[in-house]
């Protein structure tokens, strides 16, 4: 079943169509269909194990589809050679599950590292974007400190601002609250919030948590881990009053229909 | 878990089973913990067999005075000969926290063909899955060393993306930091060279020959060998973990996706540092072998030191140091993209890391000495 966000829709910032993903001979989806708008919080929800984090390296470019197609609004990601690919991803932001950051520079060198590469700013600017994104996140004063050396809290938030620092106008996050404490993922669900507000950026997240994802999310799309393929598509928290899917019923009431 | 009063050692435990009006009546008694002396279970589920004509289950546990887990096992192995037997079971009769307990373990039906079968395939099955495996390995050994190749393309156009910074620590990890190592291993295998030849030679007083056999030895190929397997054991091996790790940490796919090339940005300053540092620490332990072979020379052999390195300098032939050197090359190209592939390919566990930095060793020693055989089979032929 699908529900549609009402009225004055944005334009269409990603399409997935009739996307396929596989393992080899092992299918883990098939026939994923949805469009994620401009400016929406778009949650990929699902049980564990059901292919929400697989489908998210489709979408960022780190794993081919074995059929469909992922259309950006600049085209599409994956007919088309590796040059035109960089440049679409390079709009695009990443956060991963444990914040992926290199564990062999500071913080300051992981958010400079791509300012660095793809601006032509100079190492004093680059300092001084470092120093605002860092601050942005709540991490002012941090520029110094290695992964290692900040809690795992942290280490998201740094992935954070290193995932915003070429300002992506859409940003895929992967799981941002599993294995924080509910304040802290609450302070992460709102920073979500006011980066979209402010930024008027695209985020699309990966979670099954519960809280966050009727908290944050106005689109949503329901990977069923039986039937490998997409069940539901919409507003989470319509989905929740409207839909009679016992299994998505099931899900997003913890269990309790 | 354990509930009930009762001292665990003192009581036995105990397990009757009877029919009873044709129920089976299970009547336990005493402790049943783990540690407390218990009777043998597998008896009591013969005996339950014992009466086919038996209709349902019951239990009797007025006389336990303590159970724990080990009381819940045994009454859900009855459980399973009950449903064998297709007994209707009372479970009425076990104390409460037993019951609620069974049922919870009973909730979820378990997952057919989740266990794995340790039946091993047929042999021709087996040589199959190895042959494609191995034809994957390779198709995915020539990726990387073609994504290698393009990243010196682009390293050669002053193209490639990678850190300055980290090519320069990297260069001290790989040269300077491995300067003792190499000096000592180098040291004693001139030593033992010079030891090995100075017995047959002073058979016939040809004592001084010992610094020529010193001198080829280790300038041809010695030096070049003894710094690889070093290089194998220390580089190579931090490679293949530094770069597993990242895989592991994720860290690959971010810089992917800042579409970072990991071919130019990780692997091409490793192949870098070792390809500049080998030839220089084979010289370095050429000189260190050459000063074993002197040490055993003058102060075993009493041979003048001047004469000895007048020796060795007149009968080594430059050549010979080329040799050296292009070995030495070689082996920095291989032990680089040894380690490097490994980790690379490594899988995202623990155990992965681990995998990737023996067989990362394991693969550098081994293309050392193919590549020896290769080379010397190559200057014999070229006649050098």
């Amino acid at each position: 079943m699908t529900l549609q966000p009402e009225a004055q829709e944005p334009a269409p910032r990603l399409t997935v169509d009739h996307l396929d993903i596989a393992y080899g001979d092992f299918v883990i989806m098939r026939d994923l269909n949805f469009t994620i708008r401009r400016g929406d919080i778009f949650i990929i929800m699902g049980g564990s194990g059901c292919g929400k984090s697989t489908l998210m390296r489709v979408l960022v470019g780190l794993k081919s589809p074995s059929g469909g197609e992922v259309l950006y609004e600049e085209g599409s990601l994956w007919r088309t050679d590796e040059d035109t690919r960089a440049a679409i991803l390079r709009r695009a932001g990443v956060l991963f599950q444990s914040g992926a950051l290199f564990s062999s520079m500071t913080l300051a060198e992981n958010i400079a590292l791509p300012l660095q590469q793809y601006t032509r700013l100079r190492p004093r600017d680059i300092r001084e974007v470092v120093a605002l994104k860092l601050a942005l996140v709540g991490l002012a004063g941090f520029e110094d400190f290695y992964p290692s050396e900040i809690s795992g809290g942290m280490c998201k938030r740094a992935g954070l601002a290193r995932a915003m620092a070429l300002d992506p106008d859409i940003l895929f996050f992967d799981e941002p609250s599993a294995g924080l404490d509910p304040v802290s993922a609450n302070l992460l669900d709102e920073l979500i919030l006011e980066l979209r507000d402010s930024l008027k950026a695209t985020f699309v997240v990966v979670t099954h948590e519960l809280a966050s994802i009727f908290a944050i999310g106005n689109n949503s799309v329901y990977l069923d881990v039986e039937t490998r393929t997409m069940t539901a598509h919409g507003d989470p928290k319509k989905l929740l009053e409207e839909s009679t899917d016992p299994v998505l019923r099931h899900f997003l009431t913890r269990g309790k229909e | 878990m354990a509930k009930g009063t009762g001292n665990s050692a003192a009581e036995k435990a105990a397990c009757q089973v009877t029919l009873e009006g044709g129920d089976l009546l299970v009547a336990f008694a005493g402790s049943w913990r783990v540690g407390s002396e218990l009777p043998d279970a597998e008896a009591a589920r013969r005996s339950m067999r014992s009466y086919p004509a038996a209709k349902a289950l019951r239990f009797e546990c007025a006389q336990v005075t303590g159970w724990d887990s080990l009381f819940l096992s045994t009454c859900r192995a009855m459980l399973a000969v009950a449903a064998e037997m297709k007994l209707t079971v009372d479970t009425s009769g076990l104390p409460p926290g037993v019951e609620s307990l069974l049922d919870l373990a009973a909730k979820v039906p378990e997952r057919k063909g989740a266990a794995r079968t340790a039946s091993s395939a047929p042999l021709l099955e087996r040589i199959g899955d190895w042959t494609l495996t191995a034809r994957d390995n390779f198709l995915s050994l020539l990726e990387f060393i073609g994504e290698v190749a393009l990243a010196c393309v682009s390293l050669a156009k002053g193209r490639a993306v990678y850190q300055r910074s980290t090519l320069w620590s990297l260069i001290k990890q790989t040269g300077i930091d491995a300067v003792p190592i190499v000096s000592l291993i180098s040291l004693l295998v001139g030593l033992i060279l010079a030891f090995v030849g100075a017995i047959q030679l002073r058979q016939f007083g040809a004592q001084i020959y010992v610094s020529t056999i010193v001198g080829i030895a280790m300038v041809r190929v010695m030096g070049a060998i003894m710094t690889g397997i070093i290089m194998a054991g220390r580089t190579g091996a931090a490679f293949a973990a530094e770069l597993g790790t990242m895989q592991v940490n994720e860290e690959i796919d971010a810089l992917r996706t800042f579409g970072f090339s990991p071919a130019e940005f990780l692997v091409l300053p490793r192949v870098l540092a070792l390809v500049l540092m080998m030839p220089l620490l084979c010289i370095y332990a050429d000189l260190m072998g050459i000063l074993g072979g002197f040490i055993v020379g003058v102060v075993m052999l009493d041979i003048n030191p001047l004469q000895y390195l007048h020796s060795t300098w007149n009968s080594v032939p430059l050549a010979n140091l080329w040799i050296g050197l292009v070995h030495s090359t070689v082996f920095g190209v291989l032990i680089a993209l040894a380690g490097c592939y490994r980790g690379m390919r490594c899988g995202r566990s623990a155990l992965a890391v681990g995998q990737a930095t023996t067989s990362a060793v394991v693969t550098s020693i081994l293309s050392i000495i193919i590549a020896t055989a290769i080379i010397t089979v190559v200057c014999e032929i070229i006649g050098v």
